[in-house]
């Protein structure tokens, strides 16, 4: 049991290790869409 | 400082390698911040007058040098402690990276704090930069290790967080600036303080999540190819025989000349449009336009890069020379014609092969000269980048005020640039399309060398 409990605890990992690094990445990339908006306004 | 050694980072065989990207991406989102360096430039012209600039603040010109010297600084380092990186492994690196770009904002502050800007060049240049550098090419070979199926995509997502971090830098810098300002301070001191210590934190985290496979470990269900690719190789080519192939300087031109079309763009984006369509993109249009370029940069350093992974590198810098070509040459078309929307698109694929051209060069590296010295060829590589980012800028801005100093219409200032870069696109299309594999003289086996 010991392989699948260590696999799941990795799986969590990878989750919180994405939003990390996503959810900053993805609020940059929503503020430069909505200032390059004016470029078609 | 033994936790930061390679050999205490070996992962265990259920260790997910898809932490490996997020980890790689800790650092060059934080790294990225470089590109969104300018926004301090204005504020810190104003450190004395806070209102506007007295004759004691510093010039925007001076300013300038910081990152001038930050980005030499990133291509000396990348070229001196690529050799290191790979012999001590990712965490040791990244942690280095964590310490001297953290770091360099640290010191500038106390060069803002005392108005020193020699300090500052030292802090963000210098010490920044070599963060920079060392941080760039940190978890290059480690992410080609973990995904021997699919190296381009695995450093492109990496490398894609390099063109991302501005995006966070930049509204990240300005809220910051304006939490901390006061009548009698512009607060910068705050900014950089507060900047080099999450960058630290983040760059560190990153350095924390990391780890190396074990030897001969494979993904589950891969089966290196059989018949392999023209140029891809199963040996190894030290990197000290790597600087002996024309392999190694064909690479160099290649990505010198596409990233020096790309910069000189990027650059000068702003003025460009608006004088390449007067009364059409309002300044505030044309920084949107910037971001725009921005956003297709970041974009394509995952596309190109995943996309080498199915046709090859060798075809994939084939289209982007190509179609280059026909789009720089088209340029001057789209603006005769009014046409700001074929304008961007021609701009955007641009710079999404800019970007593409930074994110496929270390799995190129890796098919032509193998993987165990590719962080250390990959980082005197860089020193191409170092030489494009003052040559791209010098050629657009010079040749377009040569041609307005010769009564040309600023509207009409840059399709004699145009066609120049196009034109250096062919050498490197030329430099791309005389690349063959590396000679069996210069494999590590033949030259019995001592592996490291």
């Amino acid at each position: 049991m010991d392989g699948p409990d260590v696999r799941k605890d990795y799986t969590v990992q990878v989750v919180l290790a994405w939003l990390l690094v996503g959810i900053p990445l993805l609020w940059g990339v929503w503020k430069t869409l909505l200032n390059a908006m004016q470029l078609f306004q | 400082m033994s936790i930061l050694d390679r050999e205490h980072i070996v992962a265990s065989q259920s260790y997910n390698r898809w932490l490996v990207p997020p980890a790689a991406l800790c650092v060059h989102l934080c790294i990225g911040q470089a590109y969104a360096f300018s926004v301090f430039n204005l504020p810190m012209s104003k450190l004395i007058g806070i209102t506007e600039s007295a004759p004691d603040d510093w010039k925007l010109t001076e300013l300038g040098w910081i990152f001038s010297i930050a980005i030499v600084f990133l291509g000396v380092a990348a070229a001196l402690t690529g050799t290191w990186l790979d012999r001590v492994g990712p965490r040791k690196a990244m942690f280095t990276a964590a310490c001297c770009f953290g770091g360099g904002f640290l010191v500038s502050a106390i060069g803002v704090a005392t108005h020193q800007l020699w300090i500052i060049y030292l802090g963000y240049g210098v010490l920044g930069g070599c963060g920079l550098g060392i941080g760039y090419i940190s978890p290059v070979k480690t992410l080609i290790t973990w995904f021997p199926d699919r190296p381009g995509m695995a450093t492109g997502m990496a490398i894609m967080g390099f063109g991302g971090g501005a995006f966070i830098a930049s509204p990240l810098s300005v809220w910051l600036m304006d939490h901390f300002k006061t009548a009698t301070d512009m607060g910068v001191t705050a900014t950089f303080v507060t900047l080099g210590i999450v960058y630290f934190v983040f760059m560190s985290i990153g350095a924390v999540i990391v780890r190396v496979p074990a030897a001969n470990w494979r993904p589950a269900g891969y089966v290196p190819p059989v018949q392999a690719r023209k140029l891809m190789t199963d040996q190894t080519v030290h990197v000290d025989q790597a600087l002996k192939t024309p392999q190694f300087y064909l690479l160099w031109w290649v990505l010198c000349l596409n990233v020096t079309a790309g910069i000189g763009v990027l650059g000068q984006a702003s003025a460009m449009s608006q004088e390449m369509f007067p009364g059409r993109i309002s300044p505030q249009a044309a920084a949107g336009f910037v971001g725009l370029l921005s956003l297709f940069n970041m974009a394509g350093r995952f596309f190109w890069a995943s996309t080498s992974d199915v046709i090859g590198r060798k075809n994939t810098y084939f289209v982007f020379f190509a179609l280059g070509i026909l789009l720089y040459a088209a340029v001057p078309s789209t603006a005769h014609m009014g046409s700001v929307v074929l304008f961007v698109l021609c701009y955007g694929v641009i710079l999404s092969m800019y970007g593409g051209g930074f994110a496929t060069i270390p799995a190129y590296l890796r098919d032509v000269f193998g993987v165990q010295y590719v962080g250390a060829i990959h980082g005197r590589l860089l020193t191409a980048w170092s030489v494009a980012g003052v040559l791209g800028p010098v050629l657009v801005n010079y040749i377009r005020q040569y041609q307005i100093d010769h009564g040309v219409a600023k509207a009409d200032a840059y399709t004699i640039t145009m066609y120049i870069m196009a034109g250096l696109l062919l050498v490197g299309l030329l430099c791309n399309l005389a690349m063959k594999a590396v000679h069996e003289r210069h494999h590590l086996d033949t030259q019995n060398q001592p592996a490291q």
